[in-house]
């Protein structure tokens, strides 16, 4: 049987995705569950800050090709330039053409079109993945390169790796703390999910992002539900957000009490399940529901 | 002047600041370049003048004169078309895919067989706020990448007459990079969490390997908290700003609101000094 993955996103960063995932883990663990911990936040990864993992296995990641011009061949034709949609080709002080990688897309068309043949693509390691040990199971995460591309495609190989070791050794959960924003990483980290948990504050701007990635998870198909985190802050948008999810028929997890408690717990370094009682309730409420739908597939 | 607010993490501050920021150093131009998730306008509530539609070239088949060969899926990279040779004839394209780079087109053999036709993948809006003129890019859901948008909007930064205060996405990938590509100056919005002095540290490293000229703000900043300011002095790098942790400011800002007159005095002279570093 393949392993089931639950994903927590929020749309907006900030609104305690990694806190809420954290406190999940330790849930789990506490009902005496096995799965699987998998950052695809590889952006900004703050679980192992949390988890403190123990890393077992590291890899490089290998991500897009990029361009390089050989300087020796490269007859100054210009062709490469006129034909870059991606400004990524320049004429540097002393008039050689060099290759901005941050901006080469590693799309091939000034290799193809170059009449010389002085332009290869070289592929380029862009960040490292992770299997590891936690107090809580095993852990996949990565580091993207800072500047790097291709965070889409390092998402999908931490999942794989998730998804390989769970197959291996029989684990029936993975726990994914997920990316902000609805691009690639997003779309990487919800596809083939089991459940989406959709991390809303009740913040004007938060509802709007909430809503771009409600829209993204019914793009993709992927069964979702809503939880409000720091709830109390504005009881009117709270309000907002559960008839949101009343109009769409999604399932409502529960709302987490805003405290200066998980703000400490935090700064500590503590989970937020684990240190604040006025959370606790309401977490394991939400909890218990997103299993059970994850069951219930 | 250009100068691009950034950070690692998400939610710490930085549409807050670059909001607060763009009003003290109109009149001037906000751009929201966290075209996944633009909030800016909530804030600024700007009157809406134009909106252009933001398009990139992707490739059409046309049946009547394609041979089917193949070439142009086997030279895609992406692989967002696939070719079913005769004598099926068949195209299927999958824009979600697709990068637009011009390679099908520049490969196919055929003249006019494969032509390139715009595709929206979000827009771009104008307006003003006050002093301020806004601009504001929105990318379609589903749409893989952020970067064109956000070059797009770069150009328009560039052509500006005056100052751009660029409100950057978080992270610190390609789009990040994008975004802040043509700043004088980098401003990085930091909490004073672990989360926050973790992903502080990686897009520091991020502008120090882009060559940018930058400094921290602190928001959420708490009296006997010196995690950040700890880093900051470590690293060299000079803290301009402190926006208080406040339930007032969290309160205003959970309506879409936020005390532009509170900070403007304190802003404007940090603008000041920003023009004197970068010059």
């Amino acid at each position: 049987m393949s392993p089931k993955e639950i994903v927590f996103i929020s749309g907006k960063g900030g609104t305690g995705k990694t806190t809420i995932t954290s406190s999940f883990v330790w849930w789990l663990h506490l009902k005496g569950e096995k799965f699987i911990i998998a950052d695809a936040d590889v952006d900004a990864a703050d679980m192992h800050i949390l988890m403190e993992p123990r890393p077992w296995k590291e890899e490089e990641f290998v991500g897009k090709s990029v361009a390089q011009i050989n300087d020796e061949l490269c007859t100054y034709c210009d062709i490469c330039r006129g034909l870059c949609r991606f400004d990524a080709i320049y004429i540097d002080e002393d008039g050689t053409y060099r290759v901005n990688p941050f901006r080469c897309d590693g799309c091939t068309l000034c290799e193809i079109a170059c009449p010389v043949q002085a332009i290869e693509m070289v592929p380029q390691v862009v960040g490292r993945w992770f299997l590891s040990r936690t107090p809580y199971g095993p852990m996949v995460h990565a580091r993207l390169k800072p500047g790097a591309e291709n965070s889409g495609n390092l998402v999908t190989m931490v999942k794989h790796q998730a998804h390989l070791l769970a197959e291996k050794e029989e684990i029936p959960y993975i726990v994914v703390d997920g990316p902000p924003g609805i691009g690639c990483p997003v779309t990487s980290a919800i596809s083939g999910a089991s459940f989406v948990a959709v991390v809303a504050e009740p913040s004007f701007s938060a509802i709007h992002d909430m809503e771009r990635a409600v829209e993204t998870a019914e793009h993709f198909g992927v069964p979702h539900g809503i939880l409000i985190n720091k709830a109390g802050i504005n009881p009117e948008n709270e309000e907002k957000i559960r008839d949101y999810a009343r109009r769409r028929g999604i399932p409502f997890l529960g709302e987490v009490p805003f405290t200066r408690c998980v703000v400490d717990a935090l700064v500590k370094r503590e989970i937020a399940a684990s240190s604040c009682e006025e959370v606790r309730g309401a977490l394991e409420g939400a909890f218990g529901k997103i299993l059970e739908v994850v069951n219930e597939s | 002047m250009i100068l691009s607010v950034a950070s690692g993490k998400g939610g710490t501050g930085k549409t807050t600041f670059s909001v607060l920021l763009a009003r003290a150093a109109a009149p001037a131009l906000y751009i929201d370049a966290d075209v996944e998730e633009p909030n800016g306008g909530i804030f600024l509530k700007p009157e809406i003048e134009r909106e252009e539609d933001f398009t990139e070239p992707v490739p059409r088949i046309i049946p009547e004169k394609c041979t089917y060969c193949g070439e142009c899926a086997r030279a895609c990279p992406y692989k967002a078309l696939v070719i079913i040779p005769p004598p099926a004839k068949k195209d299927l394209f999958f824009p979600e895919l697709c990068h637009s780079c011009g390679v099908c087109a520049y490969v196919c053999p055929e003249q006019g067989a494969l032509i390139e036709v715009p595709r929206k993948k979000g827009v771009i809006r104008t307006g003003r706020s006050g002093q301020l003129d806004f601009m504001e890019g929105i990318l379609n859901i589903g749409e893989p990448t952020a970067v064109p948008l956000i070059k797009a909007l770069m150009k328009k930064a560039r052509n500006y007459k005056g100052d751009v205060i660029v409100d950057a996405p978080p992270g610190t990938s390609c789009p990040v990079v994008e975004a802040v590509s043509e700043a004088d100056f980098v401003l990085l919005v930091a909490e004073p969490t672990p989360f926050g002095l973790h992903d502080l540290s990686l897009v520091v490293e991020m502008v120090r390997e882009l060559d940018k000229k930058f400094a921290i703000v602190i928001n959420k900043a708490q009296e006997g908290n010196t995690l950040v300011e700890d880093y900051a002095r470590r690293q060299g790098i000079p803290v301009l700003f402190k926006i208080p942790f406040s339930e007032e400011i969290a309160r205003m800002y959970s309506k879409g609101e936020l005390p532009f007159g509170e900070f403007e005095p304190q802003l404007k002279e940090v603008f000041a000094r920003i023009r004197e570093m970068v010059e």
